[in-house]
């Protein structure tokens, strides 16, 4: 087994014994944590699609994020008031059904993808960056102005969506959910990247000119990589607003995707565990520093400098070394 | 004589003032090598990027096959079997050598959107990939990262994703580049047995190559093609020597 292999491993482990622990000493508050962790990282995985194997360097995965959000607070809140989504020209009901709910936000944000990817991956570089990110701006302040869900302050639901079978409301149970869904992204991740779906991915970030030559259209793969990336984050999206029980344009904002964008960095661009590694240390650290400073972000900051200047692997790739092939 | 395979017909493209390509039209039939040579900014590179799709002509035509492929876009002409290889090699370098050729043997099947299966466990592309690298001397090499390679090594790679494709006419810019006397004999000889597969545009530097392996040459200057015939009709065309050959030809 290579190092990657034995750190993955351990992360895997921790994921596990962590909750675990927490369940014996009594620690619900940690649960939650690692739960946060585990939302972020899936939310991460999904990006790393678009960023790692594709190279998009996209600053609007909130976008895809607050819509899973949304999607869970918007159905949520109907079921809540018995009122019905949409009566004309047929009625949509609101639900309180996780299943039903992660569908619609795959769903929701796996299109919103389509149409973002399709205006902007014309460009590329900064310009791509800059309309990622208008994207993401638009949605913003579309959800501030729109009263009939909240606007700036946000939607509350009173009770946790259920799940068939499970006590959602128990925090070791919905950590469950959230832990199997981000093993299932960690998955498809590994599939992807030996795929030939990924080999041609990998190339069109290195080399376009050469995916051309051979006949693909690397706009188009990258485009499948960004629906698929988006349909990720806005599942961890819903998962983190049913988290909360609570949704607002926060989670739409620049600097939830500038958040996203830091897990997969400080974890390690395109490494299978990076987004995991990335978003429990930021989790952490946020806990560990929070409680020292309200300015502890600062040290988060003095960190991403550190790996962005002397460790481009993030940290798996100070631990596990460089990037092995296939 | 047969119907030649890649065709270009009064192909003009200006960049402002500059006419890079003027009114071109060469041909490449089947079974030859048809080498393109000329000074340095004759338009040999601008005159490639417009037969392989990188470039739209602002007038002329591309054939391809008996048909006009003048807008159709890069992948599209590939689909079609038209190969090229890069000047400066144009290889994913982070990928290995064995999944260059894979990427080429994908591009060929066409069936990229499959997402769970393994690309190295594709009996087919695999055995395109193989063969390809086998057919230049690569096979030893196929799990070493592509960074790791020498730069000749590379140039070699270069044509063997082009090989996977399986093609109906190569267009090959200066695969010679940069490659030693020993190297550059070597592709010579190659290239002289690739023939018999598709036909080759040649664009080359080498003239030791290119005297070696063209059935035509074409002499590019200033956008213009001033001259097309033999190797020995090109080697005594006074207009030749005066503009691009010299005396030592």
């Amino acid at each position: 087994m290579s190092r990657e292999s034995w750190l993955n491993t351990a992360l895997l482990l921790a994921l596990v014994a962590v909750p675990g622990w927490a369940l014996w000493a009594d620690e619900p508050f940690t649960i939650t944590l690692a739960t946060r962790a585990v939302i972020f990282a899936l939310a991460a995985v999904g990006l790393n699609i678009a960023l790692g194997m594709g190279g998009l360097v996209s600053l609007g995965h909130a976008v895809f994020f607050g819509i899973g959000g949304y999607a869970m607070g918007i159905l949520a809140s109907h079921a809540q008031t018995y009122t019905a989504l949409m009566e004309w020209p047929f009625v949509i009901e609101g639900t309180k059904s996780m299943p039903v709910i992660w569908l619609v936000a795959v769903a929701a944000s796996s299109c919103a993808a389509l149409v973002i990817g399709l205006l902007s991956l014309r460009t590329s570089g900064v310009y791509f960056i800059m309309i990622t990110l208008a994207f993401g701006q638009m949605m913003y302040f579309f959800a501030i102005s729109w009263p009939a869900y909240g606007g700036e302050d946000g939607l509350s639901i009173y009770v946790r969506n259920g799940f068939p079978g499970l006590n959602t409301l128990v925090p070791i149970q919905f950590y469950g959910i959230c832990l199997v869904w981000l093993c299932i992204a960690l998955l498809l991740y590994a599939r992807l990247m030996r795929s030939p779906f990924g080999l041609a991915l990998n190339a069109a970030r290195q080399v376009p000119a050469r995916v051309r030559a051979v006949g693909l259209d690397p706009r188009r793969l990258q485009l499948v990589a960004l629906v698929i990336s988006g349909g990720i984050t806005g599942l961890a999206g819903a998962l983190f607003a049913d988290l909360n029980r609570f949704v607002s344009p926060s989670m739409l904002s620049w600097q939830m995707s500038g958040e996203i964008m830091v897990f997969v960095i400080i974890g390690g661009v395109a490494r299978l565990f990076g987004p995991v590694a990335g978003a429990g240390f930021y989790v952490l650290l946020e806990h560990l520093l929070g409680g020292v400073s309200e300015f502890w972000q600062i040290f988060l900051g003095l960190f991403l400098l550190a790996v962005v200047l002397f460790g481009k692997g993030g940290l798996v790739g100070m631990i596990a070394g460089r990037r092995g092939n296939g | 004589m047969a119907e030649p395979v890649l065709a270009t017909h009064g192909l003009s493209k200006a960049f402002g003032a500059l006419q890079a390509s003027d009114g071109i039209s060469i041909d490449l039939r089947p079974g030859e090598i048809h080498a393109i040579i000329g000074p340095n900014g004759a338009g040999k590179s601008t005159l490639i990027a417009q037969i392989c799709g990188a470039l739209a002509p602002d007038a002329g035509r591309v054939e391809f096959l008996g048909r006009d492929v003048t807008r159709e876009s890069t992948e599209a002409r590939a689909a079609r079997g038209l190969a090229r290889t890069f000047q400066t090699s144009a290889l994913a370098m982070e990928d290995t050598v064995l999944q260059n050729a894979l990427l080429g043997a994908l591009g060929a099947s066409g069936r990229p959107w499959r997402f769970f299966a393994r690309a190295d466990r594709d009996a087919s592309l695999r055995a395109r990939a193989e063969a390809a690298l086998e057919a230049v001397g690569l096979a030893d090499l196929a799990e070493l990262r592509t960074a790791e390679l020498s730069h000749g090594q590379r140039r070699q790679l270069e044509v063997a994703v082009a090989l996977t494709l399986a093609p109906k006419a190569f267009v090959m810019d200066e695969p010679m580049a940069g490659l030693g006397q020993e190297g550059s004999k070597r592709l010579t000889g190659f290239l002289d047995g690739l023939r018999a597969q598709a036909p080759i545009l040649l664009v080359e530097h080498d003239m030791d190559a290119v005297f070696a392996l063209a059935d035509r040459i074409s002499v590019l200057v200033y956008g213009k093609v001033i001259a097309t015939g033999s190797v020995e009709e090109i080697r005594r065309d006074p207009q030749v020597r005066d503009a691009y050959l010299g005396e030592e030809a």
